[in-house]
C-alpha cells in the first residue's frame, strides 16, 4: 500500500500524484482583464497617496492603477518597474497588508483596500509575458562594479548600475541567481519558475555578467574585488541559521527551514520530496510560516508551529498566520524548545511555556515529531566584512559602509525590514549613490 | 401604500411608468411581457406608412459608454422606426389592448410631412383601440435624413402644422415627442401647443457618436468600416432631459401643457425627479434594455414608499412640486453665504478635495502633515467641487452662515435679506433697490 498522510516517519509521496500541482499552485491566481479593471476602478487616485508613502520603493501606485484603468497596463508596468525593477516578484511576495494596502484609504474606510499587489502583478505580468524590457542603457561609462549576491538587493543594484552605463559583475555562491526569491520563498507565492524568468527578464538590460559558485571566502575577497572594480556592492543576505540551544538538536530529522524551502523550490518532482507525518516548525517569521504551510501541503498529517512569544510579536503578518491556520497548521505560542527526544532520530520535542518576560513557567509540552524545522532567524556570515552595527553591516541611508568604495544593502545591511521590497529599494538607492560617487 | 394610479391627458394607467417607443415595444411578444411585469403603459414602436417597411442595418445598432464594472451609462442607437409591416403592428396592438384594457397603449407615428399621409394612417390606429398617439418628431438619425423625425421637430412651424392635422383627423389625445437637438426647447413646445397638442413628451435621443475605434479610425457603432451619428439615451442624458422638462413646465406659455418625461429614467428616484419638475408621467427605455422589464417592480415600490413618506396619496400631488423652485440665475440670492465643512470622522483622508481645490479652485482646503483636511473659510466660496469629488457621501457639506455673522472671505456681515443680481451694484443695468 502506498504511503499516505498517516504513514509514520519522513516519507515521500503522501498525496495522490495528481494532487501536488493544485496544492502548490498560485496562492492568488492572476486577475483577468475585467477583474483588473473592476479592482483598479476602486482606486480613488488620492492626493499625495498614503500607499506611495507606505511602499519602500515609492512606486506611484495611483498612477499605475489609473494606467490600468485606461487600458495601458504596459505603461503601468513601466511606472512600477522604474521604481522597483523586481515589481513582479514584490507583487507576489510583499506583505501588502502591512504596507501599501494597509495605508489604502479604502482599507481605513471599508476594511477592503484596493488590491494593489494583485494589480501590480497584472501590469508587470502583462509587460513581461511579452518579453518586453522597457529600459535601455546609458552610454558606457567605462566603470565596473562588483555586486556580491544575486538576490533582490544585488540584482536591483546591478540593474540600475547597468542602466546608468556601468558594467557589472554579479557573484553568487549558489548555482543560479535569484537569492531568496529563488531559494527562500514558498513555492505557491511564485510558481511556474517566475523567479528565474524575472531574473532573465531583468538581465535583458545588458551589461551584467553573473558568476555563480563564488562568494566572499569562496574565491572572492573584498580587497581583491575593490582592486578589480571601481566600486563594490554587498548584498550577501544572511547565510547562517541560529541554533535552537536545545538538548539533542543534532538528532536526525532536525534541520533548517531554509534548507527545506530551498530543496522544495529546486525540486522538479514534489512527489519524491519526503516530509514527516508529525512536523514541528520553530519560529515566528515568514520562513517559519512558509515551511509549515508547505509541510502541510506536502501531506504532513500534523504540523505545529511553535513560537516563543505571542502572536502579536510574530514577524509573520496576520495574513500569513491566517493562511497557515487555514491550511491546518496549529500555532502554539509562548513556548521554547528545551529538548529533542529520540533514539538517533527525533521522536518528540519538548517545550517549556514561558511568560511575557520569557521566564520559564515550569510547564512543559511534548509534541510528537518525526521532523523538526528550525526557523529562528538567520545570521550574517563572512570574514573581513566592513564594520557591523549589531549583527549586520553598518550602512548609511544610501548604503555606504565603513570601507570606502564598498556599499551594502538587503538583509545583510542594517536598517529597514528584511523584505524583498526593502532589499530592492536599498540596492537601487546604493546604485544611485555609487553612480554619483563614480561620476563625481 | 400610495395609489400610483395615473391619468395622463385622460389616458388611465395603473402607474405612471410607461415604456417609451423603442425596440422593447416593437411587437406583441415584448409588450405582453412588459404588461405582465407590471408596466402601466406602452408607447408602441413608431409606425410608418403603409407599404414596404423600412430596413435596418445588419450590423451593430447600438453603441455605449460604461462606468465601473461595465455599468451602462449611456446608449446610442441607429435603429429606425419599426421594420415590420404596418398591418402586422396594428393587428398586434389591437390584440394586446383587448387583453390589457387597464393599461395605456399609445401609438407612436412617423409618416412624411404631408397631410394625406397623416390623414391616412390615423383611422387605422384608432381602430386598434389605442388610447392615444405620439408624434415622433424626435429621432435624430436615419429617418431625419428623409425629412422625418427630428427634421420635423427642428422646425416649429412643421410641428404646429402636423399637430393640427392630427387633432383634426383623430379623436385620440395627441402627444408630441420633442427632439433635444435644438437650441431652445420652448420653440418646439410652444409650436406643439399652438397646434393643439394635448401633451408633449421629451426628450427623444441626442445626436451622438459614442466612441471612436482607434484601430480602424471609425466611429462606433461601426458598420463595415463606417459609422454615423445615432441617438443617445440612458442615465447620462437625464440632466439634459430634466432641464428641458423644467423649462417647459415653468414657461408661462406652456406651463399648463402636460409633459411625459423621458430621458435616463432608471429608478423610482429618477421618475420622482421628473414628476417633481413637471412631468405627469415618465417613459422608460434604456433601463429596461439594460436590466429587463422587471425593474418596474422597484420603481413601483420605491415611488409608493417615497410618496407615503411625504404623505402624498396620489401622483398628482408630486407633479410640479419642484417647479416653483426652478428659476433664472438672476433670481438667486446673492446674500446667501455658505462654507464647506468636512466631517473629520467620516473623512478617509484621500485628499481628493485638496487636489481639486488646490489645483483647480480657490486654495481653500488645508492639508496637514498627518493628512487632516480642513476648510479655510477665508478662501472658501462654497463652490461645492469638494463635495462633488469626495468619495464619501455626506462627508463634506455646505453649511449656510448665519445672518449677522461675518464672512471671513469678504469681511462682510451676512445680510438676512434677499438680494439678487438685478439689484446688485456691480450690475450695470441694475434697477435701484427699494
Amino acid at each position: 500500500m502506498a504511503d499516505n498522510e498517516f504513514t509514520p516517519g519522513i516519507r515521500a509521496g503522501r498525496l495522490e500524484h495528481g494532487a501536488y500541482a493544485a496544492q502548490f499552485s498560485d496562492l492568488h491566481p492572476p486577475l483577468d482583464d475585467h477583474e483588473a479593471l473592476v479592482a483598479a476602478d476602486r482606486c480613488y487616485f488620492c492626493h499625495d497617496a498614503p500607499c506611495i508613502t507606505a511602499c519602500p520603493t515609492d512606486i506611484d501606485i495611483p498612477l499605475f492603477i489609473r494606467q490600468i484603468t485606461t487600458g495601458t497596463p504596459d505603461a503601468a508596468a513601466k511606472t512600477i518597474l522604474s521604481q522597483n525593477i523586481m515589481g513582479g516578484m514584490c507583487a507576489r511576495v510583499c506583505p501588502t497588508e502591512q504596507l501599501c494596502e494597509q495605508a489604502c484609504v479604502r482599507e481605513i474606510a471599508e476594511g477592503k483596500p484596493v488590491l494593489i499587489g494583485q494589480l501590480q502583478r497584472y501590469a508587470t505580468d502583462h509587460l513581461q509575458q511579452q518579453g518586453i524590457h522597457p529600459f535601455v542603457r546609458a552610454e558606457a561609462t567605462g566603470k565596473t562594479v562588483a555586486v556580491v549576491g544575486a538576490g533582490p538587493a544585488g540584482l536591483s543594484c546591478a540593474h540600475r548600475l547597468a542602466m546608468l552605463g556601468h558594467d557589472v559583475v554579479v557573484y553568487d555562491a549558489r548555482p543560479k541567481p535569484g537569492g531568496l526569491n529563488e531559494f527562500g520563498i514558498a513555492a505557491y507565492k511564485t510558481p511556474n519558475g517566475y523567479a528565474q524568468a524575472e531574473v532573465d527578464w531583468l538581465l535583458q538590460i545588458g551589461g551584467i555578467r553573473i558568476e555563480t559558485g563564488k562568494a566572499l571566502g569562496a574565491g572572492l575577497t573584498l580587497d581583491q574585488l575593490k582592486a578589480d572594480h571601481d566600486a563594490v556592492f554587498l548584498g550577501v543576505g544572511l547565510g547562517g541559521v541560529n541554533a535552537l540551544g536545545a538538548v539533542g538538536e543534532d538528532k536526525d530529522g532536525v534541520s533548517d527551514a531554509v534548507d527545506f524551502i530551498s530543496e522544495l523550490r529546486q525540486s522538479t518532482d514534489l512527489t519524491a520530496l519526503p516530509i514527516g507525518r508529525d512536523v514541528v516548525v520553530i519560529g515566528g517569521g515568514m520562513t517559519a510560516i512558509d515551511a509549515a504551510v508547505q509541510a502541510k501541503l506536502l501531506g504532513a498529517l500534523n504540523v505545529t508551529l511553535v513560537y516563543r512569544r505571542g502572536r502579536d510579536r510574530m514577524n509573520a503578518s496576520p495574513f500569513e498566520q491566517d493562511l497557515a491556520a487555514s491550511k491546518g497548521v496549529r500555532i502554539v505560542t509562548h513556548a521554547v524548545p528545551v529538548a529533542v527526544h529520540g533514539n538517533g532520530a527525533v521522536r518528540e520535542i519538548e517545550f517549556e511555556y514561558v511568560d511575557a518576560t520569557m521566564k520559564g513557567t515550569g510547564e512543559t509540552l511534548r509534541l510528537a515529531a518525526d521532523q523538526v524545522f528550525k526557523a529562528i532567524g538567520q545570521t550574517l556570515q563572512g570574514d573581513g566584512l566592513p564594520d557591523l552595527d549589531g549583527r549586520k553591516i553598518a550602512v548609511t541611508v544610501t548604503g555606504r559602509t565603513s570601507v570606502a568604495g564598498v556599499w551594502a544593502g538587503g538583509d545583510c545591511a542594517s536598517g529597514g525590514d528584511d523584505l524583498t521590497v526593502t532589499a530592492v529599494a536599498e540596492g537601487r538607492d546604493a546604485a544611485m549613490d555609487i553612480h554619483s560617487a563614480l561620476m563625481g | 401604500m400610495a395609489n400610483l394610479q395615473s391619468d395622463f391627458v385622460g389616458i388611465k394607467s395603473p402607474n405612471p411608468f410607461w415604456l417609451a417607443s423603442a425596440p422593447p415595444t416593437d411587437k406583441e411578444y415584448n409588450v405582453r411581457r412588459a404588461f405582465e411585469a407590471g408596466w402601466g403603459g406602452v408607447v408602441w414602436k413608431t409606425l410608418g406608412m403603409e407599404g414596404p417597411p423600412v430596413v435596418n442595418v445588419n450590423g451593430p445598432r447600438y453603441g455605449a459608454i460604461w462606468g465601473a464594472d461595465r455599468r451602462l451609462l449611456g446608449l446610442n442607437n441607429i435603429e429606425l422606426i419599426t421594420d415590420r409591416p404596418l398591418e402586422v403592428n396594428l393587428r398586434e396592438m389591437k390584440a394586446v389592448k383587448r387583453d390589457y384594457p387597464d393599461r395605456a397603449l399609445i401609438a407612436s407615428i412617423m409618416v412624411p410631412c404631408e397631410e394625406e399621409a397623416w390623414k391616412a394612417i390615423l383611422p387605422h390606429v384608432e381602430d386598434t383601440g389605442a388610447d392615444g398617439i405620439e408624434l415622433n418628431f424626435g429621432c435624430p438619425h436615419g429617418m431625419a435624413e428623409r425629412g422625418m423625425g427630428s427634421a420635423v421637430g427642428q422646425v416649429p412651424e412643421y410641428i404646429e402644422m402636423v399637430t393640427r392635422w392630427c387633432k383634426m383627423y383623430t379623436r385620440m389625445p395627441v402627444i408630441v415627442k420633442l427632439t433635444p437637438n435644438i437650441t431652445n426647447v420652448l420653440y418646439p413646445a410652444e409650436a406643439a401647443k399652438r397646434g393643439g397638442a394635448d401633451a408633449v413628451s421629451l426628450i427623444n435621443t441626442i445626436n451622438s457618436i459614442t466612441s471612436v475605434n482607434l484601430d480602424s479610425f471609425a466611429p462606433e457603432p461601426m458598420i463595415d468600416g463606417k459609422g454615423t451619428h445615432g441617438g443617445y439615451c440612458g442615465p447620462a442624458v437625464k440632466p439634459i432631459a430634466l432641464n428641458m422638462v423644467a423649462e417647459i413646465a415653468r414657461n408661462p406659455a406652456t406651463a399648463d401643457m402636460p409633459i411625459s418625461g423621458i430621458g435616463g429614467v432608471t429608478t423610482w428616484r429618477d421618475a420622482a425627479e421628473f414628476l417633481a419638475l413637471g412631468a405627469g408621467n415618465v417613459q422608460v427605455c434604456t433601463a429596461v434594455m439594460t436590466y429587463g422589464f422587471k425593474i418596474v417592480q422597484e420603481m413601483i415600490s420605491g415611488l409608493s414608499e417615497y410618496m407615503d413618506s411625504k404623505e402624498m396619496t396620489s401622483v398628482d400631488q408630486l407633479v410640479r412640486k419642484a417647479v416653483p423652485n426652478v428659476t433664472d440665475w438672476n433670481q438667486l440670492n446673492l446674500n446667501y453665504v455658505a462654507k464647506a465643512r468636512i466631517d473629520q470622522d467620516a473623512c478617509i483622508s484621500c485628499g481628493r478635495c485638496f487636489a481639486a481645490c488646490e489645483d483647480t479652485s480657490h486654495q481653500a482646503i488645508a492639508m496637514s502633515e498627518d493628512r487632516t483636511f480642513t476648510v479655510i473659510d477665508e478662501e472658501c466660496v462654497a463652490c461645492n467641487l469638494c463635495v462633488n469629488v469626495c468619495p464619501v457621501e455626506d462627508c463634506i457639506s455646505m453649511v449656510p452662515m448665519d445672518a449677522g455673522s461675518t464672512d471671513p472671505r469678504t469681511g462682510k456681515v451676512v445680510d438676512p435679506s434677499y438680494a439678487n443680481w438685478t439689484t446688485h451694484p456691480n450690475n450695470p443695468s441694475a434697477t435701484a433697490a427699494e
